[in-house]
């Protein structure tokens, strides 16, 4: 089972966490921090697998990939493989890619929810349950297009601020 | 552009995403998110907020909350959304309860009815919405709440909701199997679920429940075995492809089934075999998702019933991923390595060149891989290598988990096989110095006792060597600054016990060193109570030699120090030292004889040595003793006025009648009694001589005696030799693996059983080494080897069986195998076995071992099961001894592995008495600088520095 995903630049500010076992607010930075600090000390070129026991406890394993400012990060245990893992890590970038075009850093932070929902069509309860990129960018856009209508009702009814008109201008491009 | 859409966020949110992206600082990001804290805090409770507003607020507070700080103000709000109407609200709303509830917080309660009426919506993407609220907020209590609508769930129309469904029932038999065990079947139902995706979801729980019950899915066997099939000939649509491999994810979950389902099933494994081969042919390998199957094949193979073709497959992919220029396929090359050398040991052998590289490589994570695999093929003629990469490796590392698993590794690898008892006290003091403080004490009475004990022969002269050995390097540690505790402890017991024995040292030296060590370490008492306690033995040995004693200065202010300490412990030891120090020669001697901390305790139950005093006492006047269970019978008064006497002591005056006093009464006394001895902290193998010495005096009363009996029976749980304790008696040769091999054994019997283990190390070696013996004479003749795995499986199998689980009786396994090996051998090879060469297994000369391990070729076929399970490392070590055997045969092959094409143009005659010499000899500096020059002669660059290792590491 999967226990937790992460999404950290190589800064070390986390951009998305989500663990599949409830962890207390302060456990979770001090995990995200662990995690940074094993990271940022990898040299390039060695493998994408941690031994992460003497973060997660015991029967834990962590596949990284690192993409441009970004580090994806799978923690799971034994009943995963950690090269399918590593392709799980792909398809979920893949899928992001699809979504935004060209992912990078900021999409993910200015896209905080939809990030979750596409992790939520990947992995289920700590379970993998698709990894068909295409499948999860169906599912994802079939709950954006129950958003779409009323949402863009609402836009241009409320905004007349143009600096918000500017920046959703951005994202449709 | 659609995918946009109901995600965007407002302007002040990209603001404070934007600031905290630029703060330079930790406190300056800090103060933007504290700020935000406070902003929202005041906008999140004003009245009327726009729904699409507070959906905004949430999320930048689920974004405040994975930066660490606390968003606890909020939840409420994100409990409200979820009851909304509008599904985008209500998603947000739940996103937001599920990371920041856990599912015993209390505003649960507040959303359980939200999801029962979400689950029976019409509009299938709040139902999974609310399915994923189910996974992360139910709990066992809530189960039987939400139960009804997800098993109904699990035939919805919509694939994706029944795929979730199962998922929070798994969730749901994770968190309590008890509340949903009446509905497991329903996860082999929707195996046959059309969509293949919600087959593969299936096989999630499928997994977790065959792994916890192999035998109730057998008949799933078949299924499983068809699936895999269908989807590896390309049966599913083209949707689950994943770069051009056919639905991997469920080839993999698959195969781990099967995996669970063969293992040591033959019939069951036959059934695979097919389907693994065909996709160990038709795996795509140039692609990463195709060596994770691939990979998963392997784990499969080396866990179902062997079948040789496999395995031979499964060694093909393994040098190839050994050979990968990639770092994780060089890591899985090492994993999968470490699992099929269980199977087929000599695999190791063709890629040592390999595994030295990754020892060396700069990858951590591979680095510690490989050194996995090293403790798994670790045999005695590798063991002084291998053991002395991991310290090394051990002190080059700060990560204090690693250093404690890597330290206990080595402990573990040096009890189980040191090649000599000095090298295992170096050993031991390497480990100890580096990593003190994380090594279990076990291991340090382990090696006390070890030292005591000795070669357990009766070569005293080897003894004494390596004692003062032990003694000599002790004194030049302690020189080190800060050791830790547990090394002093044993520093100190040795000197105390060893530090004059052979004369070198006198005993104003060690008693110096030893008033040092307290003084240095005087905040750690066990340390100072071990100290004192040698102090004392050394006096007590000088004493009884007829020697003036002089006290130290420094020794006399630490006696005087300690007789005022707050620990009555070191009181009572310091004071005992002075009253020994008063005695004369001859008492001394009788208390603390020396170098007899492995003696036994002689115990005279019938405390015959009193019978003149009670014969007096009698003669007196007094009452004669009456058993406990004759006076039971009469109920009689001295109990009852026992018992009197006792409550007014606590009470004062009763006026109320006296109850009749319960039979239970009696034992009462002694029970109390046994258990406050057994409580009594032992925390130095000299307690019980002193005990016994201590309590002499309060023999003559009734009570005393009974207390001193029972007293003796608790001291003599822990130390007393098994003679007098039937129950422990049989232990003797079966425990030695548990208590003196790993040191995971139970904690009591590991400490209570101390003496036993002294005993039982020594029949121990002599019958590793009478079986090799057995074994090599036994099997020894052909030198071809012909492995045929299936039988060594077998035996691998039952010997990592034994290594972990160890409590196989020896004797009988012993039995076994002698019965066994004969059956099989032609009896005119016993004859090879001589009687002299077992008896003195240690002292066997280097060329006979050679031939021992060469003649052990055959072992590896001819073994059955029950004979290699009773010594499992040494059948590991005569595999390997068998590889070694091969090395010397096939060194062209072997230099011809080293990889460089100029090594095979040579004639391999050139390199092979150079490369034979040294295989027999082992590591040798010399040889292997040669062997360097040779081999930078012959233009050959070997990636590992020292060609020579590898022999020592895999030969």
């Amino acid at each position: 089972m999967i226990k937790a995903v992460m999404v950290m630049n190589t800064q070390g500010k986390s951009r998305l966490a989500k663990f599949y076992e409830y962890l207390s607010v302060e456990k979770q930075q001090e995990l995200i921090r662990g995690v940074f600090s094993v990271l940022c000390s990898r040299a390039e070129n060695v493998s994408n697998f941690i031994d992460a026991e003497s973060i997660f406890g015991q029967d834990s394993r962590l596949v990284y990939k690192h993409f441009a400012t970004l580090y994806f990060v799978f923690v799971f245990d034994s009943s995963e493989n950690e090269l399918a893992v590593l392709d799980l890590i792909q398809v979920f970038v893949e899928t992001l890619d699809k979504c935004f075009q060209n992912v990078c850093e900021l999409d993910i932070v200015f896209n905080y929810s939809k990030i979750h929902t596409i992790l939520d069509e990947m992995v289920f309860g700590g379970q993998v349950v698709e990894t068909s990129s295409s499948e999860i960018m169906k599912a994802v856009e079939e709950i954006s297009k129950c958003f779409l209508s009323p949402f863009l009702l609402s836009c241009v009814k409320m905004h007349v601020d143009d600096v918000r008109f500017s920046t959703f201008a951005l994202f449709l491009i | 552009m659609g995918s946009q859409g109901g995600f965007y966020q407002s302007k002040e949110f990209l603001d404070l995403v934007k600031s905290i992206g630029e703060a330079r600082s930790k406190a300056e990001e800090d103060r933007i998110v504290l700020n935000e804290i406070e902003t929202l805090k005041r906008r999140i409770s004003e009245p009327d907020i726009p729904k699409r507003k507070m959906k905004e607020y949430i999320i930048r507070l689920v974004y405040i909350e994975m930066l660490g700080h606390d968003a606890s103000f909020g939840y409420i709000h994100a409990v409200k959304m979820t009851h909304d109407d509008s599904l985008l609200v209500k998603r947000t709303g739940y996103l937001a309860v599920t990371l920041f509830l856990n599912e015993d917080h209390d505003l649960i309660i507040l959303i359980v009815n939200t999801i029962q009426k979400d689950l029976k919506s019409d509009n299938y993407l709040v139902v999974c919405a609310a399915l994923n609220a189910v996974c992360k907020l139910i709990n066992e209590e809530t189960i039987p709440a939400v139960l009804p609508q997800v098993m109904e769930l699990l035939a919805h129309p919509k694939e994706a909701v029944r795929k979730k469904a199962i998922m929070a029932l798994h969730r749901f038999y994770q968190k309590s199997p008890s509340s949903v065990s009446h509905l497991v079947s329903n996860f082999r139902k929707r195996l046959c679920d059309n969509d293949p995706g919600v087959m593969g979801a299936t096989l999630c729980p499928l997994f977790e429940l065959i792994a916890r019950d192999v035998n109730s899915y057998k008949d799933l066997v078949i299924s499983f075995v068809s699936i895999l099939k269908q989807v590896a000939e390309r049966r599913l649509s083209k949707a689950y492809d994943y770069h051009q491999m056919p639905a991997p994810f469920i080839q993999i979950k698959l195969l781990k089934i099967l995996a669970l389902l063969g293992s040591g099933d033959k019939q069951a494994s036959e059934n695979m075999y097919t389907v693994v081969g065909d996709i160990f042919r038709k795996c795509d390998s140039s692609s990463n998702i195709g060596n994770a199957v691939l990979y998963e094949c392997i784990c499969c193979v080396s866990s179902i019933y062997p079948n040789p073709k496999l395995l031979e497959s499964a060694a093909d992919v393994i040098s190839r991923f050994l050979k990968s220029d990639s770092h994780n396929l060089k890591y899985m090359g090492i994993d999968a390595l470490g699992r099929l050398i269980k199977i087929s040991p000599e695999i190791a052998e063709q890629h040592q060149l390999a595994v030295i590289d990754c020892l060396e490589d700069p990858d951590d994570t591979l680095k510690r891989k490989t050194f996995e695999l090293l403790y798994k093929m670790t045999k005695s003629t590798n063991v002084e290598v291998i053991v002395d990469r991991m310290i090394d490796y051990m002190i080059s590392i700060n990560d204090n988990h690693y250093k404690t698993e890597i330290a206990s590794r080595c402990v573990e690898l040096a009890e189980q096989f040191a090649p000599s008892n000095q090298w295992f006290i170096q050993t031991m003091n390497r480990v100890f110095e580096h990593a003190g403080d994380l090594v279990n004490i076990k291991v340090a009475h382990n090696l006390m006792r070890l030292i005591a004990e000795g070669f357990g022969e009766d070569d005293d002269n080897a003894d004494t060597k390596l004692r003062s050995s032990a003694v000599e390097s002790y004194l030049r540690i302690l020189g080190e600054p800060k050791l830790p505790s547990v090394f002093l402890q044993v520093i100190c017991w040795v000197l105390g016990e060893y530090g004059t024995a052979d004369g070198m040292f006198s005993a104003s030296d060690i008693t110096g060193k030893l008033c040092d060590v307290a003084e240095a370490y005087s905040n750690d008492e066990t340390v100072k109570a071990y100290a004192t306690t040698a102090l004392m033995k050394i006096y007590a040995f000088e004493i009884a030699a007829w020697r003036k004693v002089d006290m130290l200065p420094e020794c006399q202010s630490l006696m005087e120090e300690l007789l005022a300490s707050h620990s009555t412990d070191l009181q009572q030891r310091a004071y005992e030292l002075q009253a020994v120090i008063g005695l004369d020669a001859h008492a001394v001697a009788c208390i603390m004889p020396s170098d007899a901390s492995c003696e036994d305790i002689e115990v005279d139950r019938d405390l015959s040595f009193l019978n003149d005093y009670i014969q007096e006492a009698i003669e007196k006047g007094a009452q004669p003793y009456i058993p406990e269970s004759e006076r039971s019978g009469m109920l009689n008064i001295s109990n009852f006025r026992n018992q009197d006497h006792h409550e007014a002591s606590s009470h004062g005056l009763r006026f109320e009648a006296y109850e009749l006093p319960k039979p239970a009464v009696q034992s009462r006394i002694p029970q109390t009694l046994i258990a406050s001895t057994e409580i009594v902290p032992v925390p130095e193998p000299m307690y019980p001589r002193e005990s016994y010495q201590t309590t002499m005096p309060s023999i003559p009363s009734d009570a005393g005696s009974a207390e001193l009996k029972l007293r003796l029976e608790g001291v003599q749980k822990k130390w007393g030799r098994s003679t007098y304790t039937p129950a422990t008696s049989t232990s003797n040769s079966t425990s030695q693996k548990t208590v003196n091999g790993t040191s995971q054994g139970d904690g009591a019997s590991t400490v209570s059983s101390m003496r036993e283990t002294y005993d039982s190390r020594k029949p121990q070696v002599e019958v590793s080494h009478e079986k090799q013996k057995l074994a090599a004479s036994l099997f020894g003749g052909s030198s071809k080897t012909e492995k045929r795995p299936a039988t060594g499986h077998k035996a691998a199998k039952a010997s990592s069986h034994v290594v972990e689980k160890s409590h196989v009786p020896k004797s009988s396994m012993e039995v076994a195998s002698e019965k066994a090996a004969p059956a099989q051998q032609p009896p005119d090879l016993l004859d090879l076995g001589e009687p002299t060469a077992t008896s003195t297994a240690l002292q066997l000369d280097p060329f006979k071992q050679l031939e021992g391990l060469l003649d052990a070729t055959e072992v590896a076929s001819a073994v059955n099961g029950a004979p290699a399970a009773s010594r499992s490392p040494d059948i590991m070590a005569l595999y390997a001894d068998t590889a070694a055997g091969i090395h010397n045969k096939n060194d062209a092959d072997l230099l011809s592995g080293l990889s460089n094409p100029s090594v095979t143009n040579m004639p391999g005659t050139t390199a092979m008495p150079q490369v034979t010499q040294s295989s027999s000899k082992g590591p040798n500096p010399k040889d292997s600088l040669e062997k360097d020059a040779l081999v930078r002669q012959m233009g050959v660059n070997p990636s590992s520095q020292n060609p020579n290792l590898f022999k020592d590491l895999l030969g």
